[in-house]
């Protein structure tokens, strides 16, 4: 198959890495060739794959060996389960630096020594929110042409599937990047299935997937596994399994997404009975002043 | 006062004034300085051999460093194409520096624009820079083709160039079958070399493939028709119109990709040009079909060449051909790949420059030289030092790494006057002082900046490398070719014999040997 190469962006804390290394563990289960490219500098985007802490990082080795023209690929590569191939591009310590540039400097490394041979999906694992530049390099042209965002029924998570969004609209007019499609992370939040679905229809896209809550999956990832590994047989696998072959037949159905304002987000959540309609007279009063006037 | 409006005297002289010498003593006290017998002390601890291993020994300074940035190179690679604006993603003092080094070295102007980026554009993207930018470039210098490449600001904040020259086209800045090229060249990877090759790819790929998705790609057509890549090159002049010569010589129909004779020297007739000459954007799309290229320096093409193969063309990698082996080389490359024999014209060019070396060889012979400079540069040079039976002892190069030195061994170890020759890759010009001092040369190759080792460590400069900014014209001389190999020759010899007449020159004690016949 041709190479395809997808991204999961998604608020921090999300589950974005366990998603998409739980969903790429049972897309190699498939018989795909996988290589995943963690795009975070917290460099945790490959530690179920790879039963590992962390692996070491392009950035670091390179700021070991003097310059990123002095590495190997077989020094920033490694394997793990079902033969995925797993690499991570690292960067600065939290308040210094510039991490966007290192995801710039990482996957131009591996393109130019050909990490991307003979695998049929990259995937790449991006921190929180597309911040700047770098950090959108993954959906820049001729690299991923879907994009999974991971979200749940908090507002927030969905604010930032919405600023997400923004940042694919802006590289899908002039180039071929497409929203794939939300993928629920369920939080047990009020409604959330109905929450997430129409949000995804506002933003012109599907839901593709709603992953439900299961305690299975903080038991594989404290042995850090995923649970296609740890528990093969589990009903949490088999969802992991099944959004795999959604993602799998979802080539080509990727969509320019239609961000919403932050009003509409808010009215949308207001439909919804999750937040109730604002009276303008009561913001910004005090409990003891709404008592009086109460 | 020494100054008066009767008799200007120039900076020279003034400075030397009594009134400036005094008033200069009288600052000292303020400056806080070393005492002297200190300060001769460290000098002198400088030039020795424990102060060199400490020098090697050096990770994390560079001290004069000899390259310059990618995006100086993308320049240089940009205007070697018809009508050519280049047109650098990035703020206005990047661009002012490229176009000062590239005046000041060919002594002519260098049309070149920037998309002005400030703090905002640092903070929100170059996105309205490239638009506005584009759209002003266009209407107001009418250039054929724009080649966008960026700078370390435009790189770190993650700009996509691909994105905003579509982006641009749409909200109209330029028309959409306009020819905008871009390539990425972040001045903090790689050197100038990296630049030129980045955009040469850069143009070959918007040609051939199909111009950024707006026109289908072309397919190739094999013809007869060879293909010259240049790389950098401070002679790049003098060097272009010699193998434009060789060719027509030997009857080759080629191209030259990025050829900017003319344009770093327009006659002054009157008529400003803001653009000259230069590889027409007709022969950069139909170099496709040609049956071979040929770079003329490998390390300036490293991503280019292997992307031309990848078409169909076979490619040969020279390494700036100086000297009569290296030119042998060239010419019989041509010959084999043209079927076409080498012209008797330049095989009698040949035997005089033979001629002429073997009549000065008494003096080149056995010579120590030191040489420092781009990857190729050094190893032409090298090569035709070797043939001169003189001794390259030090080659030097910033920009060149493990696989430049590797090429630099083997050529040392094909000549028995390589015996005791070293090659220092990714050193700069810090080390080269180290090296001359502890190990002393007879004479220095190298730029304009050499001229500071030269002072320091008494080893006399042979100017050949880029920039020459002290000295005017040599840029018009090939280096390449017999011809080229002459000039070398000759540029050496004339240093070689000023020594002699430097160090023979007292009256009564050296004097004896003050010869009129060398």
């Amino acid at each position: 198959m041709a190479l395809r190469q997808i991204a999961f962006y998604g608020k921090g804390g999300i589950g974005k890495s366990t998603t998409s290394q739980n969903t790429l563990a049972a897309l190699a289960e498939l018989g795909k060739k996988i290589l995943i490219v963690g795009c975070d500098p917290k460099a945790d985007s490959t530690r179920l794959i790879l039963h590992a802490k962390a692996q070491d990082t392009i950035l670091s080795l390179a700021a070991e060996a003097g310059a990123v023209e002095d590495l190997e690929l077989e020094q920033v590569m490694r394997v793990g389960f079902q033969n995925i191939r797993c690499v991570e591009s690292g960067g600065p310590e939290p308040g210094v630096g510039c991490a966007g540039r290192g995801v710039i400097t990482a996957i131009n490394f591996l393109e130019e020594n050909g990490a991307y041979e003979g695998v049929d999906y990259v995937s790449y694992d991006v921190l929180g929110d597309v911040v700047c530049g770098g950090f959108a390099m993954p959906i820049r042209e001729n690299k991923a042409q879907e994009i999974y965002i991971v979200m749940s029924g908090e507002m927030m998570a969905m604010y930032a599937a919405n600023n997400i969004s923004k940042g694919i609209l802006k590289y899908a007019n002039s180039g071929g990047v497409r929203l794939g499609g939300l993928i629920c992370n369920e939080r047990q939040t009020d409604k959330e299935l109905e929450l997430a679905d129409s949000l995804a229809k506002r933003l012109g896209t599907q839901l593709i997937y709603f992953v439900p809550r299961d305690n299975v999956v903080q038991h594989a990832e404290l042995r850090r596994m995923t649970v296609v590994e740890y528990a093969p047989n589990s009903k949490q696998a088999e969802h992991y399994r099944t959004l795999a072959k959604k993602i799998d037949a979802n080539v080509g159905n990727g969509v320019i997404p239609t961000p919403i304002t932050m009003d509409e987000l808010e009215d949308l959540l207001m439909e919804h009975g999750v937040l109730d309609a604002i009276d303008e007279s009561q913001v910004g009063k005090k409990a003891d002043e709404l008592a009086v006037t109460a | 006062m020494p100054q008066n409006a009767e008799n200007v005297l120039d900076h020279f002289e003034l400075f030397r004034q009594p009134e400036y010498k005094e008033m200069f003593e009288k600052k000292k006290q303020f400056e806080n300085p070393t005492a002297d017998a200190e300060l001769e002390r460290v000098c002198e601890w400088t030039k020795t051999k424990d102060y060199r291993d400490k020098n090697f020994a050096r990770e994390a300074l560079t001290i004069n460093p000899a390259k310059a940035c990618q995006p100086l190179g993308a320049v240089f690679a940009a205007v070697g194409f018809e009508a050519t604006l280049p047109f650098v993603h990035g703020s206005q003092g990047c661009v002012a520096y490229y176009r000062s080094h590239f005046s000041r070295h060919f002594k002519e102007p260098t049309s070149c624009v920037s998309s002005s980026m400030t703090e905002d554009a640092a903070v929100f993207g170059g996105l309205n820079n490239m638009v506005d930018g584009l759209a002003n470039a266009y209407n107001m210098y009418k250039p054929k083709m724009i080649a966008v490449s960026t700078t370390c600001m435009a790189e770190v904040i993650g700009d996509d160039l691909n994105a905003f020259i579509k982006t641009a086209k749409e909200k109209g800045s330029v028309p959409a079958e306009f020819d905008v090229t871009f390539a990425h060249t972040p001045a903090f990877v790689g050197s100038h070399v990296t630049g030129y090759d980045n955009v040469m790819k850069g143009i070959l790929e918007h040609f051939w493939d199909g111009k950024a998705g707006t026109a289908p790609a072309l397919e190739r057509k094999p013809n007869e028709k060879i293909n010259l890549i240049g790389g950098f090159d401070g002679y790049t002049i003098g060097n272009l119109r010699e193998i434009k010569r060789v060719f027509a010589s030997m009857g080759v129909e080629y191209t030259i990709l990025g050829d900017a004779s003319d344009v770093w020297d327009t006659p002054t007739d009157g008529e400003f040009r803001m653009y000259d000459g230069g590889t027409t954007l007709e022969d950069a799309a139909n170099a496709l079909h040609a049956k071979a290229t040929i770079s003329m320096q490998q390390f300036c093409t490293e991503k280019t060449l292997p992307y031309i193969a990848g078409k169909g063309q076979e490619t040969v990698a020279l390494n700036f051909p100086v000297g009569v082996q290296a030119t042998d080389k060239f010419l019989m490359e041509l010959a084999r790949l043209t079927g076409k024999p080498i012209s008797a014209e330049l095989a009698k060019e040949r035997g005089r420059l033979v001629d002429a070396i073997a009549d000065s060889n008494a003096h080149i012979h056995g010579k120590k030289f030191a040489i420092y400079g781009d990857p190729d540069l050094t190893l032409g040079l090298a090569g035709f030092l070797l043939e001169l039976g003189a001794e390259p002892v030090h080659i030097l190069s910033t920009n060149g790494g493990k696989a430049w030195a590797a090429k630099v061994q083997e050529l040392f170890d094909s000549s028995p006057f390589g015996a005791n020759c070293h090659v220092y890759p990714n050193k700069d010009l810090w080390h080269m002082r180290s090296l001359l001092f502890t190990e002393p040369v007879d004479f220095l190759i190298g730029n304009t900046y050499g001229k500071y080792l030269e002072r320091d460590t008494g080893a006399p400069l042979i100017r050949i490398g880029f920039p020459i900014f002290d000295r005017h014209h040599h840029h018009r001389y090939p280096v390449w070719g017999y011809q080229g190999a002459l000039n070398v020759l000759v540029w050496i010899l004339d240093k070689i014999f000023d020594e002699m007449d430097h160090s023979t020159n007292e009256v009564g004690k050296t004097d004896y040997s003050f010869d009129i016949i060398r």
